[in-house]
């Protein structure tokens, strides 16, 4: 069977078995819809973690970003694994005994103040539909590539799933789901990374392989990739070429990014104990490093076969995959000295080759020459981790809407019943506009996503922590401290991504810093803004302070209760 | 059995000196070994990887996985010394 039959295969028996899923676990209540009733085991949420935070952009984007950047891509590795040890330590245990619905629920309540509510809900709404359109887009980019058909098809295709399982199951739904894909997923990054690190290294365990000397050779790996990538003019694999101060920062932001997402933290709502949301951030940071730790090395291999492979070589005698993908416009070749030959260097006056770092994953198996189930796995992996992602996101927009804005503000009579209904129209409405932005990409989509950990940083996560560790923070502070922290971050990206505010090069940056990285100044200035402010306004109201007291205890956590 | 509110500090100091150790080492494996140690680290060779390198890519995920795990262990017994374990 061809490629293409094996990807349509996979794909359907997987979208299958999503909408057998959620056709089984309906939602018949807010509680449902919102938190899949708080009944969900914590082996269970620690899978359908995993896979509600592992992206389009963990699954197919990051291997290629490491493969490119080398060490310098090790942000990426310690930052998004690093921030559950924060989410385990400093807020999952005690969010889930606060016991509510939503991030917005705990910082309205903690902080008595319906403004404060509301800029939180303006950063979850910010943060979710930022992500959200990416995710799309990795549907449609699959789809396109894999079965040939238009992107726009693809992303619709993709929108109907999601809002199938999404609309009628809501959390509850979404989490057995997420619980599938995420064995999908796993299985799919797996199987190639495990055949290709057998034919180099001879080392069937890739985070072996990946130190391990090259088959029927006496070097290692990685100092053969480091010698290939110095002889053609780039910096040495396993060196980096960012600044320490900004690799620090940018490790930092995306680690205290990652413990303020909301759709990650909502999913340890939705465990019966405080005891299982401590256990189930373990089970789901068990879970993504199992991928975090094979994408280096699939790194490494993809790395060392594309230089070996091309470079050098002449034009003529590429393989087949590399006329495919130059036909998407992701491999670029252009015979500056018309010598017929690809010379690919460091060098940019002479490099023939430019390789978009995303068709890492994608082309890897082909490249490696793997069988034709093996590459049509891949794609229905990369599917499961976009959908998953995106099914998170959504529920975030819609209880962002029905929830925080409508029933806790402007009408908070309305019966479960109709918040119910609410809840699917949101999440109707959410679908139909990431579908736009999934078709109608706005070019600030890939400078965004750094936006929403860098908000998330400065926002969230500051007012979180200090409303569970400082009981004297009130809502002067908090507040002053959340719309400073954004505001740092906003104008910094603005200046230095979007040009405004008379824009900058690299040469401005603050202390070398990079917009990834600025979150944590952001955070930082927010902390101090919120300490300092606090001490000029009264202390919180006896029964907030209580709330405190009564939350860093784990016992009596109880049903989560919209009241 | 103590006063509650007394036992409810304890249980709180407590909880924040493990905290604290564990975010110490959590500190140490990323940006120590990972970043600001890691070209000392990385005269130091494991087969074919040098130790600073390998802490920036594979260990300091091994050890944020253990760190949760020991944290989820100690305060579980903690819960139960304090009696404000959760059985049902």
């Amino acid at each position: 069977m061809d490629v293409q039959s094996w990807t349509l295969l996979l794909v359907v028996i997987s979208f299958s078995l999503y909408i057998g899923i959620a056709i089984w676990s309906r939602a018949n209540s807010t509680s449902d819809f919102y938190i899949a009733g708080g009944h969900v085991p914590p082996l269970a949420n620690g899978l359908a973690t995993a896979a509600d935070w592992m992206s389009a952009a963990s699954f197919l984007g990051m291997a290629g970003l490491l493969s490119f950047t080398g060490y310098d891509g090790s942000v990426y590795l310690m930052g998004w694994t690093g921030g559950y040890v924060l989410l385990a330590l400093l807020l999952a245990p005690y969010l889930r005994k606060f016991g509510k619905f939503t991030v917005p629920d705990f910082i309205g309540d903690r902080y008595y103040s319906n403004i404060t509510r509301t800029v939180a809900v303006f950063c979850a709404l910010m943060v979710s539909f930022t992500y959200v359109a990416g995710q799309m887009r990795g549907v449609g980019l699959v789809f396109s590539r894999f079965l040939e058909v238009p992107i726009d098809t693809g992303v619709i295709i993709g929108m109907l799933i999601v809002l199938f399982y999404a609309v009628l199951g809501g959390m509850k739904g979404i989490t057995y789901t997420q619980v599938a894909q995420y064995c999908v997923l796993i299985f799919a990054f797996m199987v190639p990374a495990i055949f290709i690190s057998i034919q180099m290294t001879g080392n069937p365990v890739p985070q072996l392989g990946m130190g391990s000397q090259v088959l029927g050779e006496e070097t290692y790996l990685l100092d053969k990739l480091d010698g290939l990538s110095e002889a053609l003019g780039f910096t040495a694999y396993t060196d980096g070429s960012k600044s320490t101060l900004d690799i620090l920062c940018i490790t930092a932001a995306l680690m205290v990014g990652t413990a303020g997402l909301p759709h990650v933290i909502v999913r340890f709502f939705t465990v019966p104990k405080v005891r299982d949301a401590r256990k189930s951030a373990g089970y789901a940071l068990l879970f993504i490093a199992i991928l975090y730790t094979t994408a280096p090395a699939v790194a490494v291999f993809a790395r060392t076969n594309l230089l070996e492979t091309v470079s050098g070589q002449p034009y003529e005698a590429m393989p087949e995959w590399f006329r495919k993908w130059e036909t998407t416009g992701l491999i670029l070749f252009e015979d500056k000295n018309q010598d017929g030959l690809i010379q690919y260097t460091g060098d940019a006056e002479i490099n023939e080759l430019t390789v978009d770092p995303d068709i890492t994953v994608l082309a890897n198996p082909e490249i490696a020459d793997l069988p034709n189930w093996v590459i049509a796995l891949v794609a229905a992996g990369g599917l499961a981790a976009a959908l998953s992602t995106a099914a998170g996101l959504l529920l975030v927009i819609s209880t962002a809407i029905s929830h925080d804005l409508i029933k806790k503000q402007w009408k908070p009579d309305i019966s479960d019943r109709s918040e119910l209904v609410l809840a699917r129209i949101s999440a109707v409405i959410a679908v139909c506009i990431a579908g736009y932005f999934g078709i109608n990409p706005p070019d600030f989509v890939a400078a965004t996503v750094a936006l929403a950990f860098g908000l998330a940083a400065a926002s969230f996560f500051p007012a979180i922590i200090l409303g569970i560790f400082y009981k004297k923070m009130n809502k002067e502070g908090a507040t002053a401290g959340m719309v400073v922290g954004i505001g740092a971050m906003l104008y910094y990206m603005l200046r230095f991504k979007f040009d405004m505010f008379g824009g900058g090069t690299s040469e401005d940056w603050w202390f070398g810093i990079s917009p990834e990285g600025f979150g944590t100044v952001a955070m930082l200035l927010n902390f101090i803004v919120s300490l300092s402010v606090s001490a000029f306004f009264r202390d919180p109201p006896e029964e907030v302070q209580e709330i405190v007291e009564n939350i860093r205890l784990p016992k009596g956590a109880g049903e989560a209760s919209p009241h | 059995m103590e006063k509650p509110q007394h036992n409810a500090r304890a249980y709180w100091r407590q909880n924040l000196r493990y905290l604290i150790v564990l975010l110490a080492i959590w500190f140490l494996v990323s940006f120590g070994a990972g970043v600001l140690f890691k070209d000392v680290l990385n005269t130091i060779k494991i087969g074919g990887f040098g130790l600073g390198f390998w802490f920036a890519q594979q260990g300091s995920i091994y050890v944020f996985v253990l760190l949760i795990f020991i944290y989820v262990r100690l305060m579980n017994k903690l819960d139960k010394k304090f009696g404000y374990d959760d059985e049902d």
